[in-house]
């Protein structure tokens, strides 16, 4: 069962990531925001697998419900029509597929060469409780810091969507 | 056969290697950083397949920490985009190949 819910998530993960990247039916970056979330979601999925329940509750609200509705923002705000209408360099079309090639190869070769998780038996659970123990024990000064992170960076975009910067 | 370490991580290797291609291939500065965002993705299922077939909760607490930075960037990044396409009226990366405004 889990097996097949595996092979099921990842090939939907793969599958929508594709869309993203060269979508066959539609050059509207809308759809790819829309494929973006899919992939995430299925993500979200593989980490319910894993066991990692509270980061697959963190990725579906926080990237599927924020930063995919900031690019639709974006995207509606700034208006991209004319990308429907531009065609892929052949420099980059042949450049790029032979690159991430040799690096899936690489990196599936050197997997396939170390066998990193032989002989182990998972047993952790990412349960709230256990992720929420562990992080204000040994990480409290780096969930502090990342607090101060998201309000530098709160500041930052309100700066910079200003209409004149003086 | 059953799923362990290897399978997660070959699913993140390819995923990876889509947003690469992603990022080489288009000249649209969103759509590039969609594709960031897909190779980002990649990392973090790395970090918590690791983190789940060794027993320690860290690499868990790591994606923690990435998705709270990847929100912070994608703010200012999108932010940036919109900053640029008000002075240029472009996104196309080849439009904003000089450093000049």
């Amino acid at each position: 069962m889990t097996d097949l819910l595996f092979y099921l998530l990842s090939s939907f993960t793969l599958l929508f990531g594709a869309l993203v990247v060269v979508n066959p039916f539609s050059r509207n970056p809308v759809t790819s925001a829309m494929f973006l979330a899919l992939a995430i979601i299925s993500t979200a999925g593989l980490y319910v697998l894993l066991h990692a329940f509270f980061l697959a509750a963190v990725q579906i609200l926080i990237y599927a419900g924020a930063i995919i509705v900031l690019f639709l923002f974006v995207i509606m705000l700034l208006d991209l029509r004319e990308e429907e209408q531009k065609r892929f360099r052949l420099l980059g079309l042949t450049g790029g597929v032979l690159g991430s090639l040799a690096i899936a190869t690489a990196i599936i070769a050197t997997i396939t060469v170390a066998e990193p998780g032989a002989g182990k038996t998972p047993e952790i659970e990412g349960t709230t409780r256990q992720l929420g123990n562990q992080l204000f024990a040994d990480y409290v000064l780096p969930f502090e810091i990342m607090g101060l992170l998201l309000l530098v960076a709160m500041m930052g975009v309100i700066l910079l969507s200003k209409k004149q910067l003086r | 056969m059953e799923t362990g370490l290897e399978h997660y991580l070959i699913v993140s290797a390819l995923l990876f290697s889509l947003g690469l291609l992603g990022v080489v291939l288009h000249r649209n500065l969103i759509l590039m950083f969609m594709s960031l965002e897909l190779m980002l993705n990649a990392a973090n299922l790395t970090l918590v397949a690791f983190s789940r077939f060794n027993n320690d909760l860290d690499g868990q607490l790591l994606v923690f920490f990435i998705i709270a930075v990847a929100a912070a960037e994608v703010a200012i990044g999108l932010a940036l985009i919109v900053a640029l396409f008000r002075r240029r009226q472009t996104t196309s990366t080849e439009d904003i190949a000089t450093l000049k405004l």
